[in-house]
């Protein structure tokens, strides 16, 4: 026993180094685990920079300043095969990014509305739902991505005989082409309309908290916020000179000229994403739902509050501290999937990564940047959520 | 005073099939619209799906000329080629092995999630049966042919290296737990960094590091086989989240428990080994059937370092140049195989989830 | 003669195939205070919340204060409005503070000025004697605290009626107490209809009217508390009294 020696002593008697010390045996213990990695690590770097001086390849982060050679597919920035490799990396990032912003944006529309669907009233549309979220989950991802990638480049035409789905909306095994705005300064305008929609809202907001607050008289926040997104847009459109004409893809020789595109790639990458994250969201909205308890929603109906301001007053807010850990690791694994990219070639992070290792033979640089990358913005993500979730937790006794 | 009045049945008004579609599916008019809108959602997508898949589709064709012709589905694809899939290219006639083997794993699987060999037979189990499958896909012993690790394929790969896998991640994912919730700063601290690392980095990325970077680590003259090195990869990834699950039991263990393994005087080992463990491992089995899901699903990332799994097998029955362009058929069937995996598990861990829920209650 | 403020009139209720209420027939005078007992799983609960329509009748009439609950939203809204419940498990909202569970429906349903919906809590907390737990969130109170905040949010509503389902029965038995006090304050003060669910006699005798007695899904006997305690009529009644008064 450790405290034989307190016992009865006015002052601690000075310690004897033992080994039945528990503190002895704690500093013991950690220094013998530091020890081992220290030296496994040693053991496998030394391995490393051995057989990579028997190979002759350098190590180091030069490469990065030096001519790709490559072309990348598409791109948010220009770039060609004489941008350098630092640069395609870049690329590579802004592509993931790219999809997992939007994919987090969608899958959180649709699996929160699949959700909520699970718990409708509605037979039908709880159990269609189910169906969905039972399917998806059950089969791996990288399927999924095949599967759509396949739909696209194989089932569909080609794009001489593309679907239309919409006057000026093309669908063929080269992508969807849609409209796009053209260099007008009136799609300028309406853009800086939607970023000002957003700070009207909050100005809005605030007014009708502090109208309530002194007079009682709530105001339509909802709708007047939607108006506003629309109507602004629209404003700086009228604003710039309505103009009418888009640009429109057209066909010319064997393929679609001008517009946007989706390219198959990144369409298949963004459905099967979404598709299959959608699906865990889903779970995690229903769950977070049930766990508030039915009592609740009997006491908000006993105040007579209705169905729609039970669920965002009482419901939802409670709702939102079960639902936020778990919805952060779904973020999380969208962006972590997002590297499957590389199996149907679209040019993310991974995959420029691994065209510039294959090329160039800095293997452990190439797969430190792809960890590095990924890191950080799991690392930025988990604080966010945090930090958020923080903001709305709960005080219990 | 009254007299008792005779249960009556409910009217009809209130539980005949009309009140039921009535309450169901048009309660109230944005649920009648959901209703048509899903009705019309479903006659535009399942007829033409059937027609697809049943009633155009070819089951016997011999060419893929042939198979292609009635417009529909050409299932004749999978009769040709499920061997090819399913095994890989494991020498033809030898393939009865595998097909052993993958019962055998289904087989341990399904025994360690019945709750009556939750018990120390487990090891038992799992180390013989880990070693059946290894001495029946390798051979070499007993007069079976030796096979090379790199002719294995399809679904007995798949789940060999999902379970072994896990299996083998078992022992580092609960010390690692352990470690995390030690009061030893240093342990603590190794410990939070390699489960964090882990789990911030995709999976493909530390297949690319195992393929790429494991023949460097290693001493001149040393190598190491690709599916070992995926091997590796997977229980270094599964170790980490399978250390978050342990975790999460350990922390659901009431403190009660603790102090009272400490006022017996248990050392660490005995208080851990013979009280904390065993009731924690207990209350996480359902997040493990789905962590086991998930490393079944993401074993299928291996065809992107050239592993023959169910999915790369798959893709090579594809390139055949006598049946191009049958990928649809080919994923719905792989699709259908992991499904009926997975769904199962999960339904099953569900199941678990509600009986120990209620067990524990009482 | 005071026109009735509630009026049952063969009521009957379903659960799946399961008849739980059965031809219930109950007229409340405005004003008048009213105990149900019963043994468990008789229908008490589910009667006094067919009153504001948390749950569903399927056969007869129930009127409250001249309006009819049908499936008409605004109907069930006015009555609501008009009728205030306290529950067994007290839900309270564990987000928001003891002062915005009580102003919540004032502002939301009342819409009434902030300023104002505080000042009607407050004096509703002081009412219930803790005023001083404003700020405090449910979570942090004890659970007589927490039924006594539950008691204020209903009263915050100014309800003509107030329901109580087992108010007392979640409580520790040194909380029973004031729970009761504040219940038996509101009573004496008159001019508020009241519907309890409770098994405390003792508070039946102070301050009841009427004591009725179900038995699976009916009402079987029902009288002033004097005559009720002393002189049941049914034996069940008798058997229910003998088991609960010892
Ligand atoms: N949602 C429901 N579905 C099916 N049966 C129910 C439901 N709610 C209550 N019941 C049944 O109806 C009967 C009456 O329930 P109720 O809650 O009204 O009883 P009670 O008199 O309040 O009992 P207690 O004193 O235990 O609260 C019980 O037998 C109960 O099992
Ligand atoms: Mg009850």
């Amino acid at each position: 026993m450790a405290d034989h020696q307190s016992k009865g002593a006015q002052s601690a008697p000075p310690r004897r180094l033992s080994w039945n010390d528990p503190d002895v045996r704690s500093v013991v213990y950690q220094v013998v685990a530091v020890s081992i990695v220290v030296m496994v690590a040693w053991f496998l770097i030394s391995n490393t920079l051995h057989n990579l001086s028997i190979r002759n390849i350098s190590t180091g982060f030069d490469f990065l300043g030096r001519e790709s050679g490559f072309a990348i597919g598409e791109s948010p920035i220009a770039f060609g095969p004489e941008n350098t490799y630092a640069r395609a990396i870049l690329v590579g990032l802004l592509n993931t990014i790219r999809v997992a912003v939007i994919g987090i944006i969608l899958a959180t529309i649709i699996g929160t509305v699949v959700g909520i669907a699970r718990l409708s009233k509605n037979w039908l549309i709880a159990k269609l739902s189910m169906i969905y979220v039972e399917v998806i989950r059950n089969v791996p991802l990288l399927l999924q991505l095949f599967f759509w990638y396949a739909l696209i480049t194989e089932t569909l035409p080609g794009p001489r005989s593309a679907i239309t789905i919409m006057p000026g909306v093309f669908m063929s095994n080269r992508g969807i082409k849609v409209p796009a705005p053209t260099d007008h300064g009136a799609f300028d305008l309406a853009a800086i309309g939607f970023l000002l929609a957003f700070v009207l809202i909050g100005i809005m907001v605030n007014l009708a908290k502090k109208r309530q607050d002194a007079t009682g008289k709530a105001f339509p926040v909802y709708r007047a916020g939607l108006a506003l997104l629309v109507g602004m847009p629209v404003l700086g459109w009228l604003i710039g000179g309505a103009p009418l004409e888009l640009d429109v893809p057209k066909l010319q020789g064997f393929n679609f000229v001008g517009g946007a595109t989706l390219t198959p790639e990144f369409a298949a990458l963004l459905f099967g994403l979404v598709l299959y994250t959608a699906g865990f969201i889903a779970e995690v909205v229903r769950s977070g739902i049930q766990a508030v308890n039915y009592g609740q929603w009997e006491a908000a109906s006993a105040l007579g509050l209705t169905r729609s301001q039970t669920l965002r007053l009482i419901v939802l807010p409670q709702s939102l501290r079960v639902i936020i850990p778990p919805m952060t690791s779904q973020y999380l694994n969208l962006t972590k999937n997002s590297s499957l990219a590389v199996a149907i070639g679209y040019p993310d992070i991974v995959s420029i990564a691994n065209t510039t290792l294959n090329q160039t033979g800095q293997a452990i640089e190439g797969i430190m940047i792809i960890m590095a990358v990924y890191l950080a913005i799991s690392l930025s993500i988990s604080f966010f959520m945090n930090w958020y979730n923080k903001h709305i937790a709960l005080v219990e006794r | 005073m009254t007299t008792a009045t005779e249960s009556l049945p409910p009217p009809t008004s209130t539980t005949g099939p009309i009140a039921w579609v009535r309450e169901r599916l048009f309660s109230s008019p944005l649920n009648a619209i959901l209703t048509i809108l899903s009705v019309w959602l479903i006659l535009m997508s399942l007829p033409p799906f059937i027609e697809w898949a049943l009633i155009k589709a070819n089951f016997t064709a011999a060419t893929s000329q042939e198979c292609r012709a009635g417009g529909g589905a050409c299932w004749a694809f999978i009769g040709v080629k499920y061997r090819l899939m399913l095994f890989g290219l494991y020498p033809y006639d030898e393939q009865w092995r595998p097909l052993i083997a993958t019962v055998i794993l289904i087989a341990m699987i399904v025994v360690s999630t019945i709750p009556r060999f939750w018990t120390v037979i487990l090891l038992p189990i799992w180390v013989g049966g880990l070693i059946a499958v290894s001495v029946l896909m390798w051979g070499g012993v007993l007069g079976l042919r030796y096979v090379e690790d790199t002719l294995w394929g399809g679904l007995p790969l798949t789940l060999i290296l999902s379970t072994f896998g896990i299996a083998i991640a078992f022992p580092f994912g609960v010390a690692l737990a352990l470690g995390r919730r030690s009061k030893m700063p240093a342990i603590k601290t190794l410990c939070v960094l390699y489960i964090e690392l882990i789990r911030g980095v995709p999976l493909i990325s530390m297949l690319f590091m195992s393929s790429v970077m494991l023949p460097l680590f290693l001493p001149e003259g040393f190598s190491i086989d690709k599916l070992l090195r995926a091997q590796i990869a997977i229980i270094l990834f599964a170790a980490a989240y399978l250390a978050e699950v342990v975790r999460g039991g350990l922390q659901a263990i009431p403190k009660g428990q603790y102090e009272g393994a400490d006022s017996l005087g248990l050392s660490y080992g005995h208080k851990m080994g013979f009280i904390i463990l065993p009731q924690a491992l207990k209350i996480v089995i359902p997040p493990l059937v789905s962590l086991f899901i998930a490393v079944f699903k993401d074993t299928s990332l291996v065809v992107i370092i050239g592993i023959y799994d169910l999915m790369q097998s798959t893709k090579v029955a594809l390139t055949d140049p006598a049946w191009r362009g049958f990928s649809i058929e080919a994923y719905i069937f792989v699709s259908m195989i992991y499904f009926v995996f997975c769904y199962s598990m999960s339904k099953y861990s569900q199941n678990l989830e509600k009986r120990l829920a209620t067990g524990h209650k009482r | 003669m005071v026109a009735p403020i509630i009026e049952l009139q063969t009521v009957n209720k379903w659960y799946g195939e399961f008849h739980v209420l059965r031809n219930i027939n109950l007229t409340v005078k405005k004003g008048e205070r009213i105990v149900v007992c019963g043994p468990s799983g008789s229908g008490k609960s589910t009667m006094i919340r067919c009153i504001n329509r948390l749950e569903e009748h399927q056969k007869g009439h129930i009127i409250v204060d001249g309006t009819e609950l049908t499936n008409d939203l605004k109907n069930i809204d006015a009555i609501r409005r008009e009728v205030g419940m306290v529950f067994q498990h007290f839900n309270l909202f564990p987000h928001l503070t003891v002062l915005e569970n009580l102003t919540l429906g004032p502002i939301w349903v009342l819409k009434k000025p902030k300023a104002e919906a505080e000042a009607t809590a407050m004096k509703y907390l002081n009412r219930v004697r803790i005023p001083e737990q404003a700020s405090k969130y449910p979570g942090q109170l004890s659970g007589g605290q927490q039924q006594r905040v539950a008691i204020a949010r209903s009263l915050c509503m100014n309800p003509k009626i107030m329901l109580f389902d087992e108010p007392t029965s979640a409580l520790d038995p040194e909380m029973v107490k004031e729970v009761l006090d504040v219940m038996v304050g509101l009573a004496e003060e008159g001019g508020m209809t009241m519907i309890c669910v409770t098994h405390e006699m003792g508070f039946a005798r102070k301050v009841a009217d009427r004591v009725i007695f179900m038995d699976r899904g009916e009402i079987i006997e029902q009288n002033t508390p004097n005559e009720f305690f002393s002189n049941p009529q049914n034996e069940r009644t008798q058997l229910f009294l003998s088991q609960i008064l010892h």
